[in-house]
């Protein structure tokens, strides 16, 4: 590794370009850098992490793809075969690769690919040091479920321990407990924020406080009165499970979670692993929640910024018409109907929502008086943007400022899929009565309550069967997929080391509709 | 302003995504090594250890998770680009199996059946080699392409200094002195005795004088002339350059014989060909031209093409000594013994019409050996003849026959094969005096 450390640039001289040609060099990055830096804080107040940027080859490039997009990722086999269908397809030219992949951490770490050109290399430093940086830094979801400062360290502990591992307890051991862990990594995380840990000290304190409460209000009246709870329990079977919940603090969403504690078979070093992938897997959970966010706001500040550089003259047409290519190519969204059609775009949608933000400030119509009357003709559209980065996800966004201008403008739609029919319904369109409706559908749709399976740990008798209760809280009849359940419980199965059992509740009238059980699937095996 | 700086990591090692490499390779090895040997079948013998598109399936590499059963409940999708519809159209799905139009499609890939990658020669050697029970030293051998000696190749401006040449580089260095002009040893001794001289006149003349002055100026640049003139300038220095030969290469033919008649099942015909496959490969390392002849035989000799070898059967008797006789046929032919290594492998079930092979065993000695580097011979049984043949001395009367040739030969080479980590004993001869003469 070679350090070029960076010099002071020149006082840029505005009207001269900030570089030539396709080529770049350490200078010409450096150059560029601090001209996108002056307008990203003193334009658009933009407020980041020191930034790292690292030049990296194709191949780098796409090995970080294949782990989570994290180059500092442990090793498993998952990675060696994403690395080689990425590979195929980038070697076949089925498909390009980034143009950089951003760490949320501090320093703010991005990478660049080599084969970039120098415009290029521009416009991914304005979209990832500084738009993406910015989000990281203040969005409340990040600063609220990722440690950005020690964020690298982790990783590299968790690098080291999982090689450790290997080496003491062999290759196949830990692939056991990765795989395993790997299957349930979608319900590895906190979806909600808890109660930080107490320290022993700070629980025996408040543990004595509640008695000397207890003592001052006692009164022996209290015990007259018939308990209620106590008396709607009748059995003492149910009233065992209910202490038992208790004392495993049940229903618990985060599975990895309540394996890592209360399995009654892993080992310490199995134990560390799945914390590991329960940490990897609660580090990239905001990721996922604010894919249109973070894109919008890296390709909204991206595009600023490089025409600023354009239009005070330090980006010659070339280049800008480079850009922009680029640019759009990024932000293509075909139509339903298109062969191309893969679902929307978030970039698309992330930076159409982010302009009209812009121009709801700016330029309001009557409809966006009634729509939105804080923002309508505020004029600071930069602060209005800043406030929208640091204080919503995907969700909570478009239902809030997703404008019908915009719906109209891209011809939304909503569609609905009832399984049992043979046709599709169109529930609403971009009309006076559709407007809120499609925007509501539209935010569902990236609402993780709507689309990931919900998934409880309910019961686990630790002195009886051991058997493990999970319960699927089935939300609109959606079920899961038969094959990878089976699959999934298996892997449950081995990390609890007893039977596990999966019964799938409607959401809304608590019925029963489905129940697998490991048992059943073992006793099949046997047979068959 | 924030600190920032830049990093260039494009020589780190990449040893990490190899590292993933290894353990997916390790994961799908039972996958792999399945399509490795249907790969086997269906190449050719030349090109077997070449690079290769595998597909495996994705059942023992798969990564499940919860996922949602797309074909249940209900769901609202919000879509772009509406032409016509308006609120309470209703559109026809598309038919089943049609996958609704690409709706859910797979994520990540994971609902392909197949999946395809490819496969480097090494890691294709590795797994080859695997069931063939290879000892390393000799894996490591055939690995290596050619084998290369450093030849001197002209002279180079740049090189270590033990590659100088004295010679060439005094050579130009004369010519750029003569060419600049540079002053002379001598010219400057001249010079400065006459200086001497007139310093030591005890009564020097003002003509004296001046002579002296003009003398010292003219020393002065002839001295500055030397300096800017160097007596050995870079320029001038040439090192001796090397480069790598492969090694002095001679061509090999390699007979291949086989029976063919109706006794050879697929499981015979497979391990046949990792034999052949073995050989060849041992010879691809040691020459740069290989011919392959393929010699099959029942009652009669054919000489045939790689396909219809492996692939096309005939019916007929079993007549051993035909493919012999073809065999020198051919090297009459076209391979004359001082131009050409000859190396045969001849694998059969050891079947063969009675009387036959006292011919054999007489034709071997005094024909076909002769003219052999090695001749190889593997006898393919199922397990159940192999118990009953475990003894060596036991055996059809072209196993007896053989082994009397055998005893007396050193490059010829006989085993009983039942399953592929058989076969290397048959070559070890020819591997070991092999690392003897290395």
């Amino acid at each position: 590794m070679s350090l070029v450390s960076e010099k002071e640039a020149p006082e840029s001289d505005f009207g001269r370009l900030l570089f030539e040609g396709a080529d770049w060099s350490f200078k010409t990055l450096s150059r560029a850098y601090d001209a996108i830096e002056r307008v990203a804080l003193d334009d658009l107040g933009l407020n980041v992490y020191p930034n790292q940027v690292e030049i990296i080859s194709t191949e780098q490039m796409l090995d970080a793809y294949s782990s989570f997009g994290m180059p500092l990722m442990y090793r498993h086999w998952s990675f060696g075969k994403h690395f080689a269908r990425e590979e195929k397809s980038y070697r076949q030219g089925h498909s390009g690769l980034a143009y950089e992949i951003v760490i949320n951490a501090n320093p703010c770490i991005s990478y660049n690919l080599e084969d970039n050109t120098m415009a290029l290399q521009a416009l991914v430093m304005a979209h990832a040091a500084f738009g993406h940086n910015h989000f990281f830094k203040n969005n409340y979801l990040f600063q609220q479920w990722t440690d950005a400062d020690g964020v690298l360290d982790y990783f590299q502990y968790a690098k080291a321990f999982i090689a450790g591992a290997e080496e003491r307890h062999g290759l196949a051991a830990v692939e056991e407990v990765l795989d395993a862990a790997h299957a349930i990594m979608d319900q590895g995380v906190f979806r909600y924020r808890r109660a930080p840990e107490l320290t022993t000290e700070q629980r025996q304190t408040r543990k004595r406080e509640i008695e000397a409460y207890r003592e001052r209000t006692f009164n022996d009246l209290w015990r007259t009165v018939p308990d209620a709870a106590r008396a709607e329990v009748t059995s003492e079977a149910e009233q065992m499970k209910i202490e038992r919940r208790h004392k495993l603090k049940l229903p618990e969403e985060n599975l990895l979670f309540f394996l890592e504690y209360n399995s009654p078979i892993l080992e310490g070093w199995q134990r560390e692993i799945l914390s590991i992938v329960r940490n990897v897997a609660q580090y990239f959970y905001p990721q996922r929640q604010t894919k249109v966010m973070n894109e919008g706001c890296a390709t909204f500040t991206h595009h600023y910024i490089m025409n600023a550089l354009y239009d005070s003259g330090q980006i010659s047409e070339g280049a800008m018409l480079e850009i922009l290519h680029s640019h759009s190519n990024v932000l293509t969204q075909p139509d339903f109907d298109d062969p191309r059609f893969n679902g929307i775009n978030p970039y698309a949608l992330g930076f159409a929502m982010m302009g009209d933000i812009r121009r709801i400030c700016t330029e309001p119509t009557d409809e966006d008086r009634d729509w939105f009357p804080e923002l309508a003709g505020s004029e600071d559209w930069r602060g209005a943007l800043r406030h929208a980065w640091a204080n919503f996800r995907d969700e909570s966004f478009i239902r809030q400022y997703l404008s019908p201008h915009l719906i109209r403008k891209l011809k939304l739609f909503d569609l609905t899929d009832n399984a049992g029919d043979s046709h599709y319904t169109v529930g609403a369109i971009h009309d006076e009565q559709g407007y809120r409706k499609v925007r509501d559908a539209l935010a569902n749709n990236y609402d993780p309550a709507h689309t990931d399976a919900d998934i409880q740990v309910v019961d686990a008798d630790l002195r009886g069967d051991r058997q493990l209760f999970l319960e699927h809280s089935v939300r609109r009849g959606v079920g899961l997929a038969e094959d990878s359940r089976g699959q999934v419980l298996k892997y449950i199965h081995q990390l609890w080391g007893y039977d596990v059992t999966l019964s799938g509740m409607d959401h809304d009238t608590g019925k029963q509709l489905y129940r697998t059980s490991t048992i059943e699937a073992g006793e099949a095996d046997k047979t068959s | 302003m924030a600190m920032h700086h830049f990093i260039d990591r494009r020589r780190n090692p990449s040893d990490r995504s190899l590292g993933n490499r290894q353990r997916f390779i390790r994961r799908a090895r039972s996958q792999i090594k399945e399509a490795l040997n249907k790969s086997l079948r269906e190449r050719k013998l030349g090109d077997v250890d070449s690079g290769e598109v595998l597909s495996i399936p994705t059942k023992g590499i798969a990564e499940p998770r919860l996922r949602s059963n797309s074909n249940e409940g209900r769901r609202d999708r919000v879509l772009p680009g509406n032409k016509e519809f308006v609120t309470g159209d209703q559109l026809k799905k598309p038919a089943k199996g049609g996958q609704g139009a690409g709706k859910e499609g797979s994520e990540d890939g994971e609902a392909e059946d197949e999946f395809r990658f490819t496969l480097s020669r090494d890691e294709f050697l590795e797994m080859f080699f695997e069931d063939l029970e290879l000892p390393d030293l000799i894996k490591t051998d055939l690995r290596e392409t050619t084998a290369v000696a450093y030849r001197r190749a002209g002279f180079a401006r740049d090189g270590t200094p033990s590659n100088m040449d004295v010679m060439r580089t005094m050579r130009n260095s004369l010519g750029r002195r003569i060419a600049l002009h540079r002053p002379d040893k001598e010219a400057v001794a001249a010079l400065q005795d006459e200086i001497t001289a007139l310093e030591e006149k005890t009564e020097p003349v003002a003509e004296d004088r001046k002579r002296l002055d003009g003398l010292y100026e003219e020393l002065e640049a002839l001295q500055r002339r030397q300096k800017v003139v160097g007596y050995i300038d870079p320029v001038d220095v040439r090192f001796r350059q090397r480069t790598a030969v492969p090694l002095p290469n001679t061509q090999a033919v390699m007979f291949c014989l086989m029976d063919v008649s109706g006794s050879m099942g697929e499981r015979e015909k497979d391990l046949a060909k990792r034999f052949f496959v073995l050989l060849h490969l041992f010879l691809k390392r040691r020459y740069e031209r290989i011919d392959v002849v393929f010699i099959r035989h029942t009652h009669e000799a054919q000489e045939v093409d790689e396909e219809t070898f492996f692939y096309s059967r005939q019916s007929g008797g079993t007549v051993v000594s035909t493919a012999l006789t073809k065999m020198m046929e051919v090297v009459r032919d076209r391979y004359p013994t001082d131009a050409w290594n000859i190396y045969a492998a001849q694998a059969s079930d050891g079947e063969n019409f009675s009387g036959d092979s006292q011919t054999c065993s007489k034709l071997l000695a005094e024909e076909v050996i002769p003219v052999c580097q090695y001749y190889a011979y593997v006898e393919i049984l199922d397990e159940r003849e192999f118990e009953l043949f475990g003894n060596p001395e036991a055996g059809a009367a072209l196993w007896r026959s053989y082994r009397d040739v055998a005893v007396a030969r050193e490059n010829f080479a006989m085993k009983r094969v039942t399953k592929p980590a058989d076969i290397y004993p048959v070559f070890r001869e020819l591997f070991l005096r092999q690392g003897e003469r290395n």
